[in-house]
Parts: structure tokens; sequence; C-alpha cells
């Protein structure tokens, strides 16, 4: 892996709490990684110790090689976008663009001439003129977009881009910061507590809980095979069945196991996992969400997810099974 | 009925607070030497000899800069400390704020007088400028009210993009704050110098040979009542209306961003 930047051992304190707690990680060139975690996880603190806009209680940053800790955001290669775009609502879309080669001393013509090429890369090729009030939500997330991206930086970092719009433009501008980051090559870093943005973009997730890294990597890896029991839920739905259970002594599991609900298979006979009974059953369009209590372990409710064709009823006892291989062994 | 009394309610009201000021405008159009009823005019002769009057006119010139001069220093050092208490972490912050902006609530004349007094001990000769320093000291705390009232955290947030994308400081405050904030700064600035304009207590007090207008009315007053004071008093008037229909019209615009 070529690596690009990376946080050594990165602690954060304030007063007694640590929003971050000995956080270590590795960001390839020309990788999207994905920050994923609730809020107060300290995702959006580490993107801040990134950017430069907060120094850390101990550990070390380095991008290209150069130690970065306590350099001002305006001297590291790195440009962020904010949450809520944090335009400059008194210039123009182009002088927005613009303003970091301004403070790079480009003049005026070479610098119109550089904005108007990244507002069409980000797909505003007409709202040069424009103010950003006149401009909508997901228009100003470009502009905020072409603004960072113009000065050419090593690392990009989005700060929750996507929160302030609503679903359908999310999934769309999450397309299209996919194929924007693609194209020009840049290392971006993103926050999110969306788990299917999350998987949608990324190259590489990092989940987060608590000011720790509960497991990173690719995210078919992540969702298929995750480290840890939050890592699990956080990354979609999954029914956790511990180790003292009566159901994981059936699978022979050798920790706290957990299964994905499309994993969970309902079975004429047998069944590794036993019978349960269906409690609940909702319909979502393209599957039905069932809920069933293990008859062997009463405390334990499968989340199983299963085509529509399927024809059950709430009381209805059934027989559940998983592959062997779908079984997600869970350390820590 | 209640219509009635209301109606008439208000025209008492507003007939007490303004009719000293239309007879005061009303009898500086008097054709005759004395203000007094019967009016026998429309005349603007007053007018001609207030205009005429070098003293008047350089009295009127030394009040325009006196007044713009301070409430652009008033308005700056407002700004400057406004951003400090909205960007920065202070212990007390409370406590600051109530000692910056206390000089709204203390008098004129106790202000002027310890100006007075420390002025002496500096040896610094009552002067405009002395005045215009007094100025500055009550005008200041008013600026830096409205420009703090103004100060919203996505602000912050805004001149963050800025130094991320290299802004320095300066041009983070020249670029990027000062215009975000021009409304304020705009609404303060008209607010001093109307202020700065009206003053007479301070001006009384910091100038001796060359002062201001409000203290050369009064020593007009002084020889009598005569129309040229209320011609005076009128174009004063004036001046501090137009002032004040600017303020409103900048304070309460409303923003389109």
């Amino acid at each position: 892996m070529n690596a690009l930047a990376a946080v050594g051992s990165l602690t954060m304190r304030y007063g007694p709490t640590a929003a971050l707690d000995d956080v270590s990680l590795t960001i390839a060139a020309g990788s999207y990684t994905v920050l994923l975690g609730p809020s107060g996880s300290g995702k959006t603190t580490l993107l801040s110790i990134l950017g430069g806009f907060l120094q850390p209680t101990s550990g070390s940053v380095t991008i290209k090689g150069e130690d970065c800790t306590m350099m001002p955001p305006a001297r590291r290669p790195t440009a962020t976008v904010f949450q809520d775009y944090a335009l400059f609502p008194h210039m123009t879309v182009g002088d927005n663009v613009g303003f970091g080669l301004r403070m790079r001393g480009v003049e005026r013509s070479a610098r119109d001439e550089k904005a108007r090429a990244m507002l069409a890369t980000v797909g505003l090729p007409d709202a040069f003129a424009r103010k950003p009030h006149q401009l909508s939500g997901g228009q100003r997330q470009r502009v905020a977009l072409a603004r960072a991206l113009v000065v050419e930086p090593q690392l990009l970092l989005l700060d929750e881009p996507l929160g302030a719009l609503d679903l359908k433009l999310r999934r769309q501008m999450q397309d299209e910061l996919k194929s924007l980051q693609q194209r020009v090559g840049t290392a971006f870093v993103h926050v999110t507590h969306d788990q299917e943005e999350a998987m949608a973009l990324a190259d590489h997730i990092v989940v987060m809980n608590k000011g720790r890294i509960e497991d990173q990597g690719p995210p078919q890896r992540v969702y298929a095979n995750p480290r840890t029991a939050f890592a699990a839920s956080f990354m979609g739905e999954s029914t956790l069945i511990p180790v003292a259970s009566p159901v994981a002594v059936k699978l022979k599991a050798k920790g706290q196991v957990a299964l994905r609900p499309e994993h969970i298979e309902i079975v004429s006979a047998g069944g590794n996992l036993g019978p349960a009974k269906i409690e609940g059953i909702v319909y979502q369009g393209s599957f039905i969400r069932i809920q069933a209590r293990s008859l062997d372990d009463l405390a334990l409710v499968f989340a199983i997810r299963t085509g529509t064709e399927l024809a059950v009823a709430i009381g209805d006892t059934v027989n559940l099974a998983v592959a062997p291989r779908h079984v997600m062994e869970l350390g820590g | 009925m209640r219509k009635a009394a209301a109606i008439a309610y208000a025209a008492l009201l507003y007939g007490f607070i303004f009719l000293p000021v239309a007879m005061l405008i009303l009898f500086s159009f008097q054709g005759s030497q004395v203000p007094v009823p019967p009016f026998n005019g429309p005349s603007l002769k007053w007018y001609q000899a207030i205009l005429s009057d070098s003293r008047l006119t350089v009295a009127l010139l030394n009040s325009i800069a006196v007044a713009i001069l301070s409430s652009l220093v008033a308005v700056v050092l407002g700004f400057l400390a406004a951003w400090g208490f909205a960007r920065f972490s202070l212990k007390w912050p409370g406590f600051w704020k109530a000692v910056i902006t206390l000089p709204l609530t203390v008098s004129y004349l106790i202000i002027g007088m310890g100006l007075l007094i420390f002025f002496n001990g500096l040896g610094l000769p009552k002067s405009l400028f002395a005045l215009g320093i007094a100025h500055v000291v009550i005008n200041m705390p008013l600026c830096f009210a409205i420009i703090l009232s103004q100060m919203t955290a996505n602000q912050a947030n805004i001149e963050r993009a800025a130094r991320d994308l290299g802004a320095r400081d300066w041009q983070v405050l020249v670029l990027i704050t000062a215009p975000m904030l021009w409304p304020a700064l705009f609404a303060s600035f008209f607010l001093a110098v109307t202020f700065s304009w009206d003053e007479f207590i301070m001006a009384f007090l910091l100038t001796r040979f060359d002062t201001t207008l409000p203290v050369e009315i009064w020593n007009l007053l002084k020889g009598g009542l005569s129309p040229r004071t209320n011609a005076v008093g009128a174009l004063v008037f004036a001046v501090s209306v137009i002032l004040a229909i600017v303020f409103e019209l900048v304070a309460f615009r409303k923003r389109n961003t």
C-alpha cells in the first residue's frame, strides 16, 4: 500500500474524557477512506486533527512523510469541505472557488480560468457569476467541493458532506462524489454516520466508537466479517448470539457470533439455528423483515430478511439455518 | 368612540413630542427679528445668514469631521473587540463584556469630566482631537455591542474555511469577516455618527477655540433667542433625521443571504 498520510497513536482529551483514544490509521494515495461511527465516536475530531483545526493531546500526523501535527491548516496539503459548506456569502461562486488560488498569489485571469474548469468538473459550468444564496443545497455542496479541490490538495477532508441533503439527493451526490474522486485521483477522507453511504463510497472503511477504531478494512470485509460486535451491528442489521446461548452451542461457536439477516434461511426441517416463533413481519417493498424468537433461547430474537414470496404469519414456528461460512466470529 | 379617543390620545402624544421641534422649524423661516408669533414668513434669510457666518460653517465642518473620524475609529475598535470575544475563548467573558459596555451606562458628564482631568494630567490641551477621543470612548461600546450581536458560529466556520485555503488573520478579517458583517458595521457607524453629531456636554468640556456645532449653537443662544438659532437647530435636526433613517434602513433591512 502506498501510504500518503498516517496518524499514529492519536489521543485527544477534553478534561477527563477522551474524544480519541490511541487511534492509528494509514491513508493510501488515491483512496477513498470513510470514517464511520455514531455521534460522539470521535470521527469528526479525527478529521479536524487531520485538517489542522485541532491539535491532538498526543500522537502524530504525517502527510507525505512530513510531520504536520502542529502545522496550521493553511500550510497543510489538505483542504476541507465543511458540513454547512461554509461558502463566502458575499462573493460570487467564481470568487469562492478562486479564493484559495488568490491566497496563493495566482493572478485573476489564471484563477478564473481554473475556477471555471473546476466548476465544470463538479457539474456546475454555469454558476460562475452567481451568489451562493441563489443555489440549491446540492449545488452549494458542489461549489464547496470545487473550492477545496481547485487548490489541488493531497488530501480532501469531507465533514458529513451529504448530511444536509434529503435522501434522494444524498444518494445521487454520493454517486457523483465517488466518480469525482476517481476522476481527480485525490485521496478523500469522508466522515459520516450513514453506513449505506459509507459502503457505497469507501475503499477503506474505518468504524469508530467512543474514540476508538473498532474495525477497519475494505467494506466487503468489514461487512462480511466484522471484528467486533459494535462493527457488526453498526455496519448493518445483525443478530448477535452470545457464547453462552444454546444456539451458539449448536453452531459450535468458539466465541460470540453475529448473523446478517439475509443469511438466515427458513428451512422445512432441521436447521442449525433451531426452531423459532415469528413475532413480527414488516413489508419493505423488495423484501420482508421477520423477527423470530428462538425456542431454544427465549432471550434471542433473530432478524431475518427474506423474499416477499414467502408465505408466513405471526405466530408460526419455523426452522432456521445459516451456512457455516456466513457465521461471523467476533473478537473483543 | 373608542377609536376617536385613541386618535386624540395619539395626537396629543405626538404633539407633545414634536410640537417644540415643529415650532423651532417653523420660526426658522420667520421674516422678522424674533422667533415668536405671529409668524410672518416664510423667509430663507436666516438660513442665508447662518450659511454665510464663518463661525457656524467652521463649526459645522468640525462637527462632521469629528463625527466621521471618531465613528470610524469606534467601528474599527468595536469590530476587533467583538471578533476577539466571538472567536477566542476568554476567562470570564461576561465580566469583560460588561466592562467594555459600561461606558454606555455612565453619563456623558461623568465621562467628560474624567477625560478632562485625565487629558490635563497628560498635558493634552482642549481640542477637537480630545473630543474625538471622548466620542470614541462613548461610541465604541455601542459599535461593539451591535457588531457582536451579529456574529454567529456559522461565520466562524466560514472564517475557518478561509484559513484552510491559506488566508492569514488579517486577510480573514478584511476579505471575509468585515464583508460578511457589512450591514452591522454600516449601522453601527451611522449610529455613532448620529450620537457624535448631537453631543454637547463633552464638546463643551473638551474643546476651546475650535468647537463643534452644538457648542456654537449654545454660544449663539447666550446672545438671546433669534430665528438664526432656530435655523441652525433645524439644520442639525434635519441631519439627525437623515442619519436615523439611514441607520434604520441598514440595520433593519432583511438580509438576503
